[in-house]
Parts: structure tokens; C-alpha cells; sequence
């Protein structure tokens, strides 16, 4: 074969790589969440539920950071998980944290809600108002407690 | 007798462990001439370009047509799992995953064995058969920087950017099945994908393998040509010695590399 003909078609090859790489890149994912500059605050919960590492931290419903660490307080009994915010996003420092999960089924987040505290959230801070999981079991079984006590009083 | 026959069994299988050792420990120092001589393949820029040229811009179609026809499957097969559970919305991310992750690297290794390998191997083995890489070394022309490092170099550039097109048509084809047959929105379909899949974790993960994957098949290849008896039977044991290997040392490799990268996460 004629040297220019394979030169034309191992550049198109190489140009048609790149491309599908490209698409990969763009099109299939948006780049990476990975974010550089970010800034840990820890949150205490009674109970974290389902929670786990890698889940997303959201306030109004967008993704400002993750939980990065989950681990168990054995003095205070609690967990303890350390949010991983991106540092673009500053709060106030009576912000509070609760585990919610979207939908009935779908994965467990943290909700960052903002209070209206004049000094701000920085590196190393406890979030104070936090709001555990809530256990469907136990939801349940307070109802069913609640609604055999009601028919107790009517008697 | 049965002590005898037992020392013959037991003979056999020594010479085959030396053997198997020899073979690992020769073709490691095979990779380092391979490399250390790989000068010319860039200066002569041209004999790396025909060697893409043989390997990768001739494995297209076959990696192509794999890579549409998976994704489609993956689409038909996730959709029908999927629609259990009330989420067949995520099938673009069950395709892009899977493709991503392992199916795009490892097909396309396998089917790039098969398909480049062999022939690499039937090549520098029917060249030694025929002694012209003798009357290389004759004329001062080192073999091995002049026949192996270009092939050798054209295979790791080609199974990466193969591996690419190759998921790349699989996720068209998952998408395919998914918008036409199936009917998902298609920018539920994209959107849900990009959610999920994380450039740096999922393809870049691939994009590694895929190089990895690529120097095994392109060393593996080169040196059973090299090694190979020259006779015609020689040739054909080593075509068939490189496919076999391949294949096991890129599942293998797969699974050393996947358990590496998903305890980096």
C-alpha cells in the first residue's frame, strides 16, 4: 500500500480515538466531582441510618460536598461523620444537618440547612443541630403505639 | 515399575516448571531489550505508522461492530432486569458502566489478541522461519529494534484508543435500544449516565487497563514469534500459544487491576 494512503488512515484512526475518548469524557460523564479546595466539619447524629461514605451533602437540593468519614464516638455513643464541603459554599455557623433520603427508595444525603448566624462555618467546626435518620421501624411502631393508646382512652 | 513411572511423571513435570520459568524469566528480559531499543521505532516514525496501520486501523471494523452489537445486548439485557425494579431510566448508566469499566478494555483486549496478536506472532515467526531476521542481524540491523519494538509500540498506542471506540459504540448502541426500542427519554437517558459516571474513577480506570492490557497482548505476541521453532508447525503452535496466554494473562490482569482500583475509591 501507498505510504500516503496508510499515513491518511492511521491519522483518521488515531483522530477517531481521541474522539470516542472526547465523547467519554463529555459526553458519558461530567468530568469529575472531584473538587480541590474543600473544607471538613464534623456533624454528631443519634443514628446516621443508611448512611454512608461517599454520600452527597446537599443544601437546597444542589451537591456541595460528600461525606468522606463515618465513624462511631464509643465515649458519647454516637456517630460522627465528616462532611467534605466544597470551599466555594460558606455557612453560617448554626447551620444544621439532617439525613434525608430522596424518594421512598433512593439514596440517603445529608440536607445542609443554613441558619442565621453572623460568624461562619470553617475547617474543624461541629455542626451543633443535627437530625438523625428516620427509621421506618420505629415510625411504624410509634403509630401503632400511639393509635392502640387513643383506643385505650376511648374505653 | 510403578517407582519408575512415578520418577518419569515426576521428571516431566519438573521440566515443565523450568520451562514455564525459563519462558517468564525470558520474555521479561525480552520486554527490557524490547524497550531499550525502541530508539529507531520513533525515529523511523513511519515503520511504527504501518504497524498502527496493520494492528490497529485493520482491527476497527471487527472492534466496532463487537463494541455496537455489546452495547446493544447490555441495553436488551439490563432493560429486562431492570424494568423489575420500576428504574429502567438507568439503563444508560448500567451500559456506560459496564462498558467503561470492564467489558471496553477486556473485549477489546481479547478480540485485539485475537486479532492483531496472532498475526504478529505467524508474522515474526514465518520471518525467523525464512531467516530474514538472521540476515538482518548479518547486515548490523538489530532485529528486535527493527521488527519488534515498531509492532510492539504499535499495539500500546492502538488498544487504548481501540478500547475508546469500542465503548463509545456500545454506549451508542445501549442508547439505540434504549431510545428506540424501549422508548426512554433520551435526555433521562444521558442525564442519569452523567450523573454516575465519574471521569476520573470509571474512565480513566479503563483508559489504564486498557494500556496495561495493551503492553501484555504487544510483548506476549512479539516474543512467541520470536521464540518460535522455525518450522511451519512451530509457527502455527506459537499463533495458537499467543491467543491462549493473552487471553488468560489480560483476565487475570483485569482482575489484579479492578481489585486495585475499586480499593483506591
Amino acid at each position: 500500500m501507498e505510504r500516503k494512503t496508510m499515513d491518511f488512515w492511521v491519522g483518521l484512526f488515531i483522530l477517531m480515538g481521541f474522539a470516542a475518548l472526547l465523547m467519554l469524557a463529555l459526553r458519558v460523564s461530567i468530568g469529575s466531582d472531584h473538587v480541590e479546595n474543600t473544607y471538613s466539619v464534623e456533624a454528631r447524629f443519634e443514628n446516621i441510618g443508611g448512611l454512608k461514605a461517599k454520600a452527597p451533602v446537599k443544601s437546597a437540593g444542589v451537591l456541595i460536598g460528600r461525606v468522606t468519614n463515618i465513624h462511631f464516638d464509643n465515649e458519647k455513643f454516637q456517630a460522627v461523620a465528616t462532611l467534605t464541603l466544597d470551599k466555594r459554599y460558606i455557612f453560617p455557623k448554626d447551620s444544621s444537618a439532617s439525613i434525608l433520603t430522596s424518594g421512598l427508595l433512593g439514596e440517603v444525603y445529608i440536607g445542609l440547612d443554613a441558619g442565621g448566624d453572623d460568624k461562619k462555618l470553617v475547617a474543624g467546626d461541629k455542626i451543633k443541630l443535627t437530625q438523625s435518620a428516620v427509621v421506618l421501624e420505629r415510625l411504624i411502631g410509634q403509630l401503632m403505639f400511639g393509635k392502640a393508646a387513643e383506643g385505650a382512652d376511648k374505653k | 515399575m510403578i517407582t519408575q513411572n512415578l520418577g518419569k511423571a515426576i521428571r516431566n513435570l519438573g521440566a515443565r516448571g523450568i520451562e514455564t520459568i525459563w519462558r517468564g524469566g525470558a520474555m521479561a528480559r525480552f520486554f527490557w531489550l524490547v524497550l531499550t531499543q525502541s530508539g529507531m521505532s520513533f525515529r523511523r516514525i513511519g515503520l511504527s505508522i504501518r504497524e498502527i496501520y496493520f494492528s490497529g486501523v485493520m482491527s476497527l471494523v471487527i472492534i466496532m461492530v463487537s463494541g455496537l452489537f455489546i452495547g446493544m445486548v447490555l441495553g436488551l439485557q439490563g432493560f429486562e432486569t431492570l424494568q423489575k425494579y420500576g428504574a429502567e431510566e438507568t439503563m444508560g448508566v448500567l451500559v456506560a458502566l459496564s462498558l467503561v469499566r470492564e467489558l471496553g478494555p477486556v473485549v477489546t483486549a481479547l478480540l485485539f489478541a485475537s486479532r492483531a496478536g496472532s498475526a504478529i506472532t505467524a508474522e515474526i515467526g514465518l520471518m525467523k522461519a525464512t531467516e530474514q531476521l538472521k540476515a538482518m542481524d548479518m547486515m548490523a540491523v538489530d532485529p528486535i529494534a527493527r521488527v519488534v519494538a515498531p509492532r510492539f509500540w504499535a499495539g500500546v498506542v492502538s488498544m487504548p484508543l481501540l478500547a475508546a471506540l469500542f465503548s463509545s459504540m456500545g454506549i451508542f448502541g445501549g442508547y439505540i435500544v434504549g431510545t428506540v426500542l424501549v422508548g426512554i427519554d433520551s435526555g433521562v437517558f444521558w442525564s442519569n449516565m452523567q450523573a454516575a459516571v465519574d471521569f476520573r474513577y470509571d474512565v480513566m480506570s479503563g483508559i489504564v487497563k486498557s494500556i496495561v492490557f495493551g503492553i501484555a497482548i504487544s510483548v506476549i505476541a512479539t516474543f512467541e514469534g520470536f521464540d518460535a521453532e522455525p518450522t511451519a508447525e512451530g509457527v502455527s503452535r506459537a499463533t495458537t500459544r499467543t491467543v491462549v496466554t493473552s487471553a488468560l494473562t489480560v483476565l487475570a490482569l483485569d482482575l489484579m487491576l479492578t481489585g486495585f482500583m475499586l480499593r483506591s475509591l
